[in-house]
């Protein structure tokens, strides 16, 4: 337990002339939970596909459970290896399942992709995954397109658990849910890392779903790492004035919105 | 009402002939068109009454008689023979020109969306480039270099669909390929092959066949007048293309008859085609959500 899951130092990425990501590091340890939070173009969601194969960093590396991922897989075995160690489940939970195929029929697939089991005992795990999940066994028969989108969602935490990660991503997984069942899988994430030794890297820009799942927190500003430290302590007693901005954005109890009366009546008309 | 059915959970996909049916009268009418001419292709020579190469030079152009409803050509065979035996040339043609031109098309589409950068940017160039070469020009090429023939002719208009095939597909193939399904199953190890033949490609199949229906009427068309003008299907085989051309004579004698049921053939089977694959095309709109 001295080692770090995963390991990110000095990243970097540029397009062109654009620094999208600049001199990124932080560590996740085994069942740690890491929050990496900033608005939308500050470089989190680069970070992210970066470290599951999807960009290649500029500079840089990554290392998940002591091997370095830092350049594409040679090799088949190495890709599913890296499958194994890192998963991602990403914002979108319409584009995020092929409407082709049934739940069961996804996770079947990924299950054969990792596990050199039967058919037997990868349907007794889809069986598994679904209940860890909360799906009922006709849901797991459905295609996706008679799925809710929080059902879908789950679907794709799903597939990412059938590959048994030491490290699950949450890209913004939740942003796209109601409040009400942005809660119910909030809840399931957290009841999934008490039970595995799972680590998070939750990146989002919602402070009160970080506030929930993560312990650690790096904020993140046009590409840079600006502040750093446990979660309740950079949000309540933030550092940067950018964390303290974005902490003021969001709306508290007692917030009462400015009087502009000039709009209102000319709004209600004459 | 008895809930058979969980509401909004559908267990089933759309058979093809649900898919069929949602193509409205016109679709199912030209469904049977085709069918029918599928029909002949298969067993046209079979049913011929007559022998389609028989010549009596005494009946030519002489008009329906008892035992020959649609009459004789100009060198006196029986149109309605001709015309079944035909079936298969004319529809066989097209078809190797739909096989080919798809088959290569998908996998330039799939393959330059796949890898995109430098390698799209080379077969797009090169796919525009093949644009500028119209079917039947390519066609006479081919001929010269092949000798004239069926052959000749269907590898020259392969080559000529192939970039209208591509193109399509290639705008159908970016879109699935930016869908997050995609990118999770590359996460989890699979390979580009896999992921396109049991992802991608599947997912496409709807426009594929949209596209196939109507590039076979194209190419109909298109070998039918290779055929007129003598680079296609040689005589004495029949062929429609070749019925309409070796009866130019009687056209201007006054005896169009010959001429014109060949082509009629030609225009009920391309129209029909047309109008399914459009139809098809319509119904291929992918449904997301």
């Amino acid at each position: 337990m001295t080692e770090p899951v995963l390991e990110v130092a000095d990243l970097r990425k540029t397009y062109g002339d654009l620094l999208a990501v600049d001199g990124v590091s932080f560590s996740v340890w085994p069942g740690g939970s890491l929050a990496i939070v900033g608005e939308s173009g500050s470089g989190k969601t680069t970070v992210a596909k970066m470290i599951v194969g999807l960009e290649r960093p500029t500079a840089g590396t990554i290392r998940a459970c002591g091997r370095d991922r830092s350049s594409p897989a040679r090799s088949t075995g190495e890709r599913r290896r890296r499958g194994r160690e890192v998963q991602i489940v990403f914002q979108d939970p319409y584009t995020s399942l092929d409407p082709r195929q049934t739940v069961e029929r996804a996770l079947d697939e990924v299950l054969r992709l990792h596990h050199g089991w039967d058919r037997e005992q990868r349907r007794r795990r889809v069986l598994e995954l679904g209940e860890l999940v909360g799906l009922d066994a006709r849901q797991i028969r459905a295609l996706p397109r008679s799925l809710s989108g929080g059902q879908r969602q789950r679907v794709a935490i799903a597939r990412a658990l059938a590959a048994e990660p030491k490290v699950l991503i949450l890209d913004e997984s939740v942003a796209s849910l109601d409040v009400s069942i942005q809660a119910q899988v909030l809840n399931l994430l957290a009841d999934i890392r008490d039970e595995t030794d799972i680590s998070y890297v939750v990146i989002s820009h919602d402070l009160a779903v970080v506030r929930q799942l993560t312990e650690e927190t790096v904020v993140m500003w046009h590409g840079r790492i600006v502040e750093r430290g446990p979660t309740p302590r950079v949000l309540d007693r933030p550092g940067h004035d950018y964390t303290k901005r974005l902490r003021a954005s969001v709306p508290r109890p007692g917030w009462k919105p400015k009087r502009r009366n000039t709009a209102v009546s000319g709004a209600r008309g004459e | 009402m008895i809930a058979r059915a969980e509401p909004g959970v559908h267990l089933g996909r759309r058979s093809g002939l649900g898919i069929l049916r949602a193509t409205g009268p016109a679709g199912i009418g030209s469904a049977i068109v085709i069918s029918a001419a599928t029909f002949l292709a298969i067993f046209g020579r079979l049913l011929a009454p007559h022998d389609p190469n028989l010549g009596q030079l005494a009946y030519a152009y002489v008009g329906p008689l008892g035992g020959h409803p649609l009459g004789f050509d100009g060198q006196g065979r029986d149109v309605l023979s001709r015309l079944l035996a035909g079936a298969g040339t004319s529809m066989l043609g097209p078809l190797a020109v739909v096989v080919i031109s798809i088959a290569v098309g998908t996998l330039l589409a799939v393959s330059a969306a796949w890898r995109r950068g430098a390698y799209d940017a080379v077969v797009s160039s090169g796919l525009d480039v093949l644009f500028a070469f119209p079917g039947i020009l390519l066609a006479i090429l081919a001929a010269t270099v092949f000798g004239a023939g069926l052959l000749a002719a269907v590898l020259a208009l392969s080559v000529a669909y192939t970039p209208y095939v591509a193109r399509v597909l290639r705008g159908a193939a970016l879109r699935e390929r930016a869908q997050q399904y995609v990118a999770a199953l590359e996460v989890q190890g699979a390979s580009a092959i896999s992921i396109c033949l049991r992802h991608l490609i599947p997912n496409m199949l709807p426009l594929i066949v949209a596209q196939a229906t109507i590039l076979f009427g194209y190419a109909m068309v298109d070998l039918a007048a290779i055929s007129f003008l003598g680079l296609g299907v040689q005589p004495p085989n029949a062929d429609w293309g070749v019925m309409i051309s070796e009866n130019q004579s009687g056209v201007v004698q006054g005896y169009p008859l010959p001429a014109l049921v060949a082509g009629i053939c030609i225009v009920l089977v391309v129209v029909a085609f047309n109008v399914l694959g459009e139809r098809l095309y319509e119904q291929a709109q992918p449904e997301r959500v």
